[in-house]
């Protein structure tokens, strides 16, 4: 980390740092542009992977906070770039240097108001079009008059607007067109069988090829990040459950690391084994859920059945103990709310009896079908560098060849203590993102058979304070959840409330991907990549 | 022996003795009009519940039991409900064509129907070109989908039309091309005769051996694709077109896109039955006097449905375990592998018949 | 597997206020017999096969799948075959949080639905906003937006509780009037009259401020 300071120190004296669990770097907005260049292109710093990119309102300042990676050589690094035009606030963009910052800008954009130079297309990301003010604001006006439940139709935008940085400093605004008059836009959502929920694809189609594709958003947004502000941590953390409700057990294990390391809490060892195992299960049902989404799209219908047969297993495991089918409130500040159920080992025990034969029989009905392997083999591939631009992780970066398992590359709970593999496949097309996820059950099967035995008995919560204050600082913690990595990144300011919750959600970055990997291939294959990329809609929206 | 020729030309005699002849035919095309569509609709909505039940077995479920006993009432209850429903009226769009389109659709299935023999001796037309009427009939399907797709002003159904265009023109010609690989193989291509010829002797996909069993597993994959049923589903592909070239269609037109398609499966199947495994034939083994006998037994008709049926189970079959094809795939597949297979297949029926190599 | 689970009693089932008063209301007039056997077996018809529209938002989507699959199959009753096109199914499930984008969204969705057309309300978002309330996007209860026929409530409900709701609907159904003057169908030329009108008015609105800014 040292290193890293120096190297930045020397190349641009006028940056600040400070330290922390990352190091942060403070930098004037003139220089940030050129910093981002040589984080990304040196070769000792060598950033290639932008984690998430937090837009952040300290009233007097608005600003972004950059959280970088380098896969090759391991080190992080935080940046903090901020601006006190709160009238026009204008950041320089780098989504020409990373890809997955295109789709978070303009988020940020959406959020805060903070325009980014240079970016090719500053629309409104999540909200409307003709939407007042910049809800993440602290000063936001959200009284229902501002902006009430409009049933007419938003324009279609088919223009869009590029700020651009004239060589003598100046920034002229430009209009660029998203279709042209001429394309045969199709619009494939919000409501369609294939996007998985209320995802929005406006696709140019020439026949059957695809041309273009813009993507919109926010057809689910529920602005989770701005009603986490208001609340006290404790009733934070079920907000994590529905943003991604497939693997809402490892969302909440991640806002729950986060908090438990900013307060310095120690978690028993029964509930780390207990947390641990329950968020392998969540991984083996969102992953079944997938195989059996996913043939259905294909058209394959009966699969989803034999998929769920199992899945409805774990759920009945979940319910036992936790009460429920979905959004489980389980994992809690300090441990885990319930002990386990009476039967949880033998359920545990037999379910990892049935997976193995179950596995075998979706192979033999799908995974080996000649038109299966038509649909996928070749279709949407992704490189290796393109899924780190693009920030893609989970079993699609594994599937390019990316070793980005959170459980391996930054260790939490007690995964570091597991014997289990992690699946790579240098392919990168839909096959192997299908057979990732086949070949991470196992896994996760494994994992549960480590543990199934060995759960300690002690407490199941550590004790912690009915009301819980934070120490002033920011915190970013990430999760290997089902389809990827997802992170929290907590600021607080010494209240009872956070000053700003991020959720950085791993399904954006996938559906940021969509366009640049069916974009020359068929209708069908959007569906297949859209399938295979397995995003859940409302962990895009929030 | 009960059939149902005697039945009809008791009535044709009865019906003689009191009125003049033409009275007697009106009165006779009338009663087999009525007749036809009866058994179209009561087919249409048995085979409706048969797939649900089939589709039902095969996804370790239950399916329809809740309306009438074991749920045999369920599509009648859903006919009641779509002859009611709203015929939404839409604005920008061809009307008549969009109205004309379902009606195209019902008709070339209707026709078909009519030309299947539903027994020995009942045949509502029966003339020495049947097939090829049958396949000309047929044709007029396809007309109906594309105006539907056009006519709607939708994108969707326009893709879907377009889709089932490509496909059902390219995977006529394999169909009608195992169709001639068996008519050359029979002779004739009347229906009644062929059925007759299976009758004395054996059924043709055992007379005919190699090149009609090869004929057989084209026209079932042609049949499947000219029916639009998984895994040649894509005019309507669900998860990409939402419901392909009928998604503007409400009530009771969608209704008729609905009944045609469960029909198709029925006259595939049929037609299928018909050319390879004896129409309305029972099974003989030759040799086996006792057991032919028992079989004789059996009315020709329900030898006929059950026949049809079968293959129908199987095409279901498909439709629930394959995943879907690609269009570029689907072409592909008939223009690369069935159709020369069926071209160098109806060569070496020829060389069959001609050096007689059959049984 | 073993169902643990205990089931809604019977009687509890049975007992249904709310219907029961429809029931009154509507046969207080009494009914002409011929019609009234038509209805009938209209009704018969309907409520036996009512087909929902492929729709969901978020949570309450993966139990409607889960409603469909083996262990609680919703094929049953006749309910699997699920439109992915809203001009030919009869009911849609709003199941999930409708925010402020949505809106129209859903309002356009139920309009392109044939008559006759009911809606469900699926889990605490659809019904009043649920755990996203106090959000700034979310609209509080799809009531707002579309009539409701139904509520189903739950975080997201339990597939029982919707096939309990689905099958509160199918009763609804089994009391409505087809011949009977409930369904009224507005001619298409007072309808444009009506919208004209109306369109008229906010015009007028729009000047009248506008002469007032000025």
């Amino acid at each position: 980390m040292a290193n890293v300071q120096e190297h930045i120190a020397r190349l641009f004296p006028e940056a600040t740092f400070e330290e922390g669990e990352w190091l942060l770097v403070n930098i004037p907005d003139a220089k940030w542009h050129s910093l981002a260049k040589t984080l990304k292109e040196d070769p000792e710093l060598d950033f290639d992977y932008l984690v998430a990119l937090v837009g952040m309102d300290w009233t007097e300042t608005l600003g972004v906070m950059y959280y970088f990676t380098s896969t090759h050589l391991g080190h992080h690094v935080s940046v903090r770039v901020a601006t006190d035009n709160r009238e026009k606030p204008m950041l320089h963009s780098i989504s020409d240097l990373w890809h997955v910052a295109n789709l978070y800008e303009r988020e940020v954009y959406d959020y805060f108001g903070i325009i980014f130079i240079n970016h090719p297309d500053m629309r409104r990301l999540f909200l409307r079009n003709d939407w007042v003010g910049y809800p993440l604001r602290k000063d936001y006006d959200d009284s229902p008059e501002v902006n009430p439940v409009r049933l007419d139709h938003e324009a279609v935008d088919d223009v869009t607007y590029t700020y651009v940085e004239k060589p003598d400093g100046s920034v002229v605004k430009e209009k660029r067109t998203v279709f042209a008059p001429e394309d045969f836009v199709v619009n494939i959502g919000p409501q369609h069988p294939a996007t998985h929920g209320v995802l929005r694809f406006r696709t140019a189609v020439d026949g059957e090829t695809i041309k273009k594709i813009d993507l919109y958003l926010g057809y689910i947004h529920r602005g989770i990040e701005k009603l986490c502000e208001g609340l006290g941590y404790m009733q934070t953390l079920h907000f994590t459950d529905r943003l991604d409700y497939l693997s809402a057990q490892q969302n909440r294990h991640c806002l729950c690391l986060c908090i438990e390391k900013a307060m310095g809490l120690e978690v028993p060892r029964r509930a780390e084994v207990i947390r641990v195992m329950m968020d392998e299960l969540m991984r083996i049902s969102s992953h079944l859920l997938f195989m059996g989404t996913f043939c259905m799209d294909l058209g394959a219908t009966t699969m989803l059945f034999y998929t769920l047969r199992e899945r409805e297993r774990i759920l009945d495991i979940f319910e036992k103990t936790c009460g429920a089918r979905m959004t489980f409130n389980y994992h809690c500040i300090g441990g885990v709310l319930e002990d386990l159920d009476k039967d949880f080992v033998a359920d545990v025990k037999a379910l990892l009896e049935v997976m193995p034969k179950a596995i075998k029989e979706y192979d033999t009905i799908f995974t080996g079908n000649v038109i299966a392997h038509n649909r996928m083999d070749g279709v949407g591939v992704l490189s290796k560098e393109d899924v780190i631009s693009y920030g893609a992780t989970g079993p699609v970066g594994r599937a390019s060849g990316w070793a980005c398992d959170v459980r391996k590359t930054a260790p939490y709970g007690i995964y570091s203590e597991l014997d289990f593999d992690e699946i790579t496949l240098p392919e990168g097309d839909s096959m192997a993102r299908y057979l990732v996820r086949v070949e991470e059950i196992k896994q996760s099967c494994r994992i549960l058979e480590q543990l199934v035995d060995n759960i300690p008995e002690g407490d199941i919560c550590a004790k912690v304070p009915k009301v819980i204050k934070l120490p002033e600082g920011h915190w970013f913690q990430q999760v290997e959840a089902s389809r990827g990595a997802f992170g929290v990144y907590i600021e607080s300011h010494g209240d009872q409330k956070p000053w700003r919750v991020k959720f950085n959600s791993p399904c954006m970055n996938l559906a940021g991907i969509v366009p640049h990997a069916a974009e020359g291939g068929k209708i069908a294959d959007l569906i297949t990549i859209g399938g295979t990329f397995d995003y859940v809609v409302p962990d895009i929206d929030r | 022996m009960l059939e149902l020729s005697h039945g009809a030309e008791w009535l044709d005699q009865w019906l003689l003795s009191w009125c003049a002849p033409w009275v007697a035919v009106t009165i006779e095309c009338v009663l087999i009009g009525v007749l036809l569509l009866l058994a179209y609709s009561v087919l249409a909505l048995f085979y409706i519940y048969f797939e649900r039940k089939v589709c039902a077995a095969f996804q370790c479920r239950r399916g329809p039991n809740r309306v009438g006993p074991w749920g045999v009432l369920q599509s009648v209850a859903d006919m009641f409900k779509i002859l009611i429903k709203e015929l939404i009226s839409l604005n920008h769009i061809d009307k008549f064509l969009f109205a004309l389109a379902p009606y195209l659709v019902i008709l070339a299935s209707m026709l078909c129907f009519s030309m299947l023999p539903w027994g020995s001796g009942v045949q509502i037309v029966d003339f020495n070109i049947g097939i090829f009427f049958l396949l000309a009939v047929s044709s007029i399907g396809v007309l109906g989908i594309l105006l539907a797709g056009w006519s709607s002003n939708n994108k969707f159904t326009l893709i879907g039309a377009l889709r089932s265009g490509a496909q059902m023109v390219s995977y006529e010609l394999s169909l009608g091309l195992s169709v001639i690989t068996m008519v050359a193989f029979a002779g004739t291509m009347s229906i009644s005769e062929m059925c007759r010829m299976q009758s004395e002797g054996m059924w043709f996909i055992f007379s005919g051996h190699l090149p009609a069993i090869i004929a057989f597993v084209i026209f079932i994959i042609a049949g499947t694709a000219e029916t639009n049923r998984g895994p040649f589903d894509l005019p309507e592909a669900e998860s990409e077109l939402t419901a392909g070239y009928h998604t503007e269609y409400s009530g009771i037109h969608f209704g008729f896109f609905y009944l045609a398609e469960y029909l198709n499966l029925f006259i595939v199947s049929g037609v299928a039955a018909l050319l390879f495994f004896g129409g309305w034939a029972p099974l003989h083994i030759p040799g086996w006097d006792a057991f032919n006998g028992v079989m004789d037994w059996i009315p020709s008709t329900i030898w006929f449905i059950a026949k049809a049926i079968i293959i129908s189970f199987i095409i279901i079959w498909f439709k629930w375990t394959f995943p879907r094809l690609r269009i570029d795939q689907l072409l592909a597949l008939e223009w690369k592998y069935l159709l020369p297979i069926n071209l160098v297949n109806l060569v070496l029926m020829v060389l069959v018949v001609c050096y007689g190599l059959h049984f | 597997m073993e169902v643990t689970a205990q089931g809604m009693p019977y009687a509890d089932f049975k007992d249904n206020e709310y219907i029961e008063s429809l029931v009154s209301e509507l046969r207080a007039n009494g009914t002409n017999v011929v019609v009234g056997s038509l209805d009938k077996l209209i009704n018969w018809g309907r409520s036996n096969s009512i087909w929902p529209l492929t729709f969901a938002t978020s949570c309450c989507g993966i139990e409607f799948i889960a409603l469909g699959a083996a262990r609680f199959d919703m094929a049953r009753f006749g309910w699997e075959v699920a439109r992915a096109s809203p001009r030919q199914a009869d009911f849609m499930m709003v199941a999930g949080t409708i925010v402020h984008r949505m809106a129209p969204v859903v309002r356009r969705l139920y309009d392109q639905l044939a008559e006759p057309k009911y809606v469900i309300a699926c889990g605490g978002c659809a019904i009043s906003g649920g755990p996203f309330k106090n959000s700034y996007h979310v609209v509080k209860g799809v009531g707002d937006v579309i009539p409701v026929d139904v509520y189903v409530p739950g975080c997201p409900p339990r597939p029982e509780a919707m096939i309990y709701g689905i099958m509160q609907l199918s009763r609804k159904i089994k009391v409505e009037k087809f011949f009977g003057g409930v369904n009224r169908q507005q001619k298409r030329s007072e309808f444009l009259a009506a919208r004209d009108a109306a369109a008229a008015l906010v015009k007028e609105g729009v000047e009248q401020e506008e002469g007032m800014s000025k």
